[in-house]
């Protein structure tokens, strides 16, 4: 599985996903600049990683979404192909329209580091064929703006077609206003395009990959992405 | 041509910013605030040929990058 | 010289912050009366902030190397040799002034300093850490300074893209006007990969990198080296604004050019910009530098000499680059989206000189605008000693479990979570032991090293007696290194203090570095680099004196290392050190007995060493679960806290000799810390410690969910917890938002 890491000035967090990808794969993602115009022949799966891209300024992602790389990455998706946007990621992938709704500031106002329990909505997909259905796994969260804020029509419509990826819960599988880290309609940690090739999450399961590091529920995501075979 | 665009998040959509602010306000005894919705200001200059033309391009600009016309509003006014 | 630049006047040089006696010294210097320019220069130059006037002289006697140090004090940070050819590259820095004023952009801007200085050395950083000191939570401005000051810190280091892993968070009455925030970076770089200041080579280019210049900051280096008095609110524009997106770009930009070779000199523009690194630059090459400002790039119209040689705008750099790879490093600043201008060049004429349009605004002996700063040997006087209080002359006012359960609650123990997790402390992925433990921990790369780091300073002790206080400062460093594994190397400073021409001050200083200079000495834990602020008072009511030590460690197996939650019930646990009860300058007498009297506890440099090299031996061969070095709130508190890590209780046994039970649980004696091992393991830890005349009693075991002191009801882990866990967050409950400070 070919993997490209798509690199914006102020992303910060390629480092972890490449060491994420390279566990389950066996190999280095490529890293793409975000003013070139193609993405590398054969690319199975774009990753647009966290951070802080273009500082955050105007609206975070807003700048992002609009390189020239997101042209092909469109395409990419356009045509089938795996992407996967975490954190700053999901917020570019709003922002670019491939998938619908808003990342807003964290209702406390604060930014919130901290482990975090979600609950796998369905594992019928190619990011997480590796984890159980409705599995409650630990990862870590670290955004300011990570409350995602849709009309009611847009979440009926995420809902109806089952494209809700995870949700904040605690460590029993509870879902209330303690273990929400940012307010998230419907407690909304991540959700997937209409063909369930694009996934967008604020949650970093490329944090959670060594138990010297604090778990390893995250490389359930590598290792179901390592073993997707494109349909081509 | 010199314009002023304000952005701000269509009503309805929570904004714990202004809520926050409308709090502080409070406890800074500035009496009968009843409400506080941040948003932003752009002072723009752009080259236009006429009042018309700038209007387009700065209507453009708010619809490709300006607001987020998903939870925001926007307003155009020349100087 | 320029005719349309203001006169000088005695009121215009007290501006300045020069004395009459310092502005006669330019008089002869230069042998004419300055340009105004100049006079900015020299106001720059020779303020306490950058010339370390009133410390300079005795900080001569700290020790500064060993064998593992690569370069001392004297450059934009230290360097140490961590093994395989790598180097660790670290320093702290205060910014205390400003984050009184404006407490996000303060705290913000002191992150982006300290991470420039590690940077410009060709050091990726890779952790931060921070020690704050905020005035009483009564008073009226602490909420808000907490607020803006943790936002400020993260809203910097999250968005650059370093973890903050670590930090020190206390609160006392003297910090009401002047809070404290120092921030330490700590980067990695291969040892033939390092870049220092020094400019070599005459005729070389001098380029300006990364943001553009604005009126960001004129005379900030000289509100640093002022008190506060009522004008201070005024002082706001002053206040630079940092642009942690810039230097993110920054940092990207200036390692590809280092790693490409392009680099012969560079620094990073801090307190008085373009002068202090342009000066220093030639100085320490012993080459004259000359700077055309038509070149650099400005972000306002119309700016004057003055204000460009003054400016502090942040995320800049100055370089001395190899001529042949000009176009080469231009198309990597260009690729980044920063500003790449050559606006000078060296020169072997010793003067530095400054041109705009067309004219000549400056023209000094580079070398003597530092060498000739003044230098100052101030009076001092020793603080009076102080009577060492016995325990049994305490009356303990409430039980001994009421007690720990308050001390839990107060500001300065209680869980800081609140604070950490505003912090981005997992990025990078290599975190192995997060904030909350005696010392943070982050992997090398990929391991199997790992670099352990702390901060702290017991601020009592140095004002009850600040040669202890010093000595402990260091010997605290030491141990909470020592308790995760690691062998400490070396450390930074932060030297905190008041007024620095009142004499009891003045003493204050000279003390503590003594102290601090022995224990370094006794400890081999030498001092890299550092910084010191001084007139830290407002209406004459200074600081308590507070010297920070930030401190680095080595583990050569992170496989190898400590933490300090109870892991497993039934498992013995063991006090090494001896306890003599001393109660002077406790927490216990501070809080549970509102006293804050008495001389601090001493601290024996051989017994540290003693009892923390076998401790680092036993975690080396893996016969303890858990380590926790004792501090505040002595042995009752370090147990709590290692309960409510672990979510497992102990039974702790009434001590067999005869002295009053308070003192013993209570009691900051130093060289001591807890252990936690299997019960087959423990005859043999007793037996080695004893070989090694180090102090080793069993106290108790672990087990089931309550703490149990001798003679007292238990304390359940969920009462602890909540005492620990919510004083904090109630406190700063009305939320403020800074969103409208950050960008």
């Amino acid at each position: 599985m070919k993997a490209a890491v798509i690199l914006f000035p102020g992303s910060n967090r390629e480092g972890d996903v490449a060491r994420a990808l390279h566990q389950a794969t066996g190999h280095e993602p490529q890293i793409i600049w975000h003013s070139d115009e193609e993405l590398p022949q054969g690319t199975d799966l774009v990753v647009l990683p966290g951070g802080f891209s273009y500082g955050d300024y105007l609206r975070c992602g807003a700048i992002a979404a609009r390189a020239k790389i997101m042209t092909a990455v469109r395409a990419h998706a356009a045509r089938g192909g795996l992407v996967l946007g975490i954190c700053n990621g999901f917020q570019i992938l709003v922002e670019s329209g491939l998938l619908p709704g808003v990342l807003m500031r964290n209702t406390h106002l604060r930014f919130v580091c901290r482990m975090q329990h979600l609950r796998v909505e369905t594992n019928s997909t190619p990011f997480t064929s590796a984890y159980q259905n409705q599995q409650i796994i630990e990862v870590a969260i670290a955004h300011g703006e990570g409350n995602y804020v849709a009309d009611q029509n847009t979440i009926n419509l995420l809902e109806g077609n089952g494209r809700i990826a995870f949700r904040y819960c605690d460590a029993l599988g509870q879902m209330n206003a303690q273990s929400n880290p940012n307010g998230s309609i419907n407690h909304i940690a991540g959700i997937y395009s209409e063909k369930f090739n694009v996934l967008g999450l604020m949650p970093h399961p490329e944090n959670l990959i060594e138990s010297l590091v604090g778990g390893t529920d995250g490389r359930g995501m590598f290792e179901s992405l390592a073993h997707f075979k494109s349909a081509a | 041509m010199k314009a002023r665009i304000i952005v701000t998040l269509k009503s309805g959509v929570l904004d714990p910013q202004g809520k926050a602010i409308e709090g502080a306000l409070k406890s800074l005894d500035v009496s009968d605030v009843l409400g506080v919705r941040q948003g932003k200001v752009f002072d723009i200059e752009i080259a236009a040929a006429n009042k018309s033309e700038a209007e387009t391009k700065l209507k453009m600009a708010c619809e490709k990058l300006l607001a987020n016309t998903v939870v925001e509003n926007y307003q155009i006014e020349l100087l | 010289m320029s005719h349309t630049e203001p006169k000088i006047t005695p009121e215009l040089i007290a501006d300045h912050g020069l004395k009459p006696d310092e502005y006669q010294r330019i008089l002869q210097l230069i042998g004419r009366e300055p340009s105004y320019t100049e006079l900015g220069i020299f106001s720059a130059m020779w303020n306490e902030h950058c010339s370390y006037k009133s410390s300079r002289l005795h900080l001569k006697s700290l020790p500064t190397s060993a064998p593992w140090v690569i370069q001392g004090p004297g450059e934009n940070a230290g360097v140490i040799d961590i093994g395989d050819g790598q180097a660790c590259i670290f320093k702290m820095e205060s910014h205390n002034h400003p984050s009184f004023i404006e407490p996000y952009q303060g705290a913000t801007t002191g992150v982006g300093g300290i991470l420039r200085d590690v940077f410009t050395m060709g050091a990726r950083p890779i952790a931060c850490l921070n020690l704050l000191r905020f005035g009483s939570p009564d008073h009226p401005r602490t909420r808000h300074l907490v607020s803006g000051v943790v936002a400020g810190i993260g809203g910097y280091g999250n968005s650059f893209g370093v973890p903050t892993v670590g930090g020190s968070v206390n609160f006392h009455t003297r910090y009401d006007g002047n809070i404290l925030v120092n921030a330490m970076a700590v980067g990695l770089a291969n040892q033939n990969e390092i870049f220092y200041a020094k400019a070599t080579g005459v005729g070389l280019p001098i380029v300006y990198l990364g943001s553009k210049t604005g009126r960001d900051g004129i005379h900030g280096a000289s509100m640093a080296s002022a008190e506060f008095d009522d004008k201070s609110e005024e002082k706001r524009p002053t206040v630079q604004v940092g642009d942690p997106f810039s230097e993110k770009l920054l940092l990207e930009a200036c390692l590809e050019i280092m790693h490409k070779g392009c680099v012969i000199a560079i620094q990073d523009m801090g307190a008085a910009g373009l002068t202090c690194s342009a000066v220093e630059m030639g100085a320490k090459g012993d080459l004259g530098i000359e700077l055309n400002l038509d070149d650099v790039p400005c972000r306002e119209a119309g700016m004057t000499a003055y204000e460009m040689m003054l400016s502090e705008s942040q995320e800049r750099m100055l370089m001395v680059l190899d001529p042949s790879r000009e176009a080469e490093a231009k198309a990597i600043f260009q690729k980044w989206g920063l500003d790449f201008a050559v606006i000078g060049k060296t020169t072997d004429t010793l003067r530095f000189i400054v041109k705009h349009k067309g004219e000549i605004k400056a023209d000094l002996p580079i070398k003597e605008l530092g060498d000739e700063a003044p230098l100052y040997d101030r009076p001092w006087v020793a603080p009076p000693a102080l009577a060492q209080i016995q325990a049994a002359d305490i009356h303990p006012p409430m039980s001994h479990s009421a007690a720990l359960l308050k001390l839990l609650s107060t500001p300065d123990q209680c869980s800081k979570r609140w604070i950490w997790e505003q912090y981005d402390h997992l990025i990078l992925g290599n975190t192995i032991q997060k904030p909350g433990g005696d010392a943070a921990i982050v992997r090398i790369e990929n391991g199997p090293k790992g670099l352990a780091l702390c901060t702290d300073v017991t601020q009592r002790y140095c004002e009850a007696d600040p040669f202890e206080g010093g000595k402990q400062a260091v010997a605290e460093a030491w141990r909470n290194l020592t308790a995760v594994g690691a062998l400490p190397l070396a450390l930074t400073d932060n030297l905190n203090f008041g007024n620095p021409e009142r004499k009891e001050i003045m003493g204050q200083f000279v003390l503590a570095i003594r102290g601090i200079g022995e224990a370094a000495r006794a400890l081999d834990f030498p001092i890299v680099s550092g910084n010191v602020s001084l007139y830290n008072e407002t209406q004459g009511r200074g600081i308590l004196p507070t010297p920070s030590i930030g401190g680095v460690g080595l583990l050569k197996d992170i496989q190898k290392s400590a933490s300090l939650a109870f892991k497993k019930a039934g498992e013995s646990i063991l006090l090494i050190g001896e306890t003599q009860h001393w109660l002077g300058q406790s927490i216990y007498l501070r809080d549970i007995c509102n006293r804050e009297e008495g001389s601090p506890p001493p601290v024996d440099l051989a017994v540290e060493r003693r009892n923390g090299d076998a401790v680092r031996s036993f975690i080396h061969n893996g016969r303890v679960t858990a380590v926790h070095d004792l501090s505040d709130g002595g042995l009752a508190l370090a147990l709590a806290e290692m309960a409510l890590a672990g979510r497992l209780g102990a039974k702790i046994e009434a001590p067999l000799a005869k002295a009053p039970l308070h003192g013993w649980l209570f009691g900051e004696d130093q060289a001591r810390y807890i252990l936690t091992c299997a019960p087959e393991a423990e005859s043999a830890i007793l037996a080695e410690c004893a070989a090694l005349n180090v102090p080793c009693q069993k106290i108790g075991m672990t087990g089931g969910q309550d703490l149990v002191l001798p003679g007292e009801t238990p304390l359940s882990l969920a009462q602890m917890s909540a005492s620990q866990e919510d004083w904090l967050p109630h406190y700063m409950a009305e939320p403020i938002d800074h969103g409208l400070s950050a960008h």
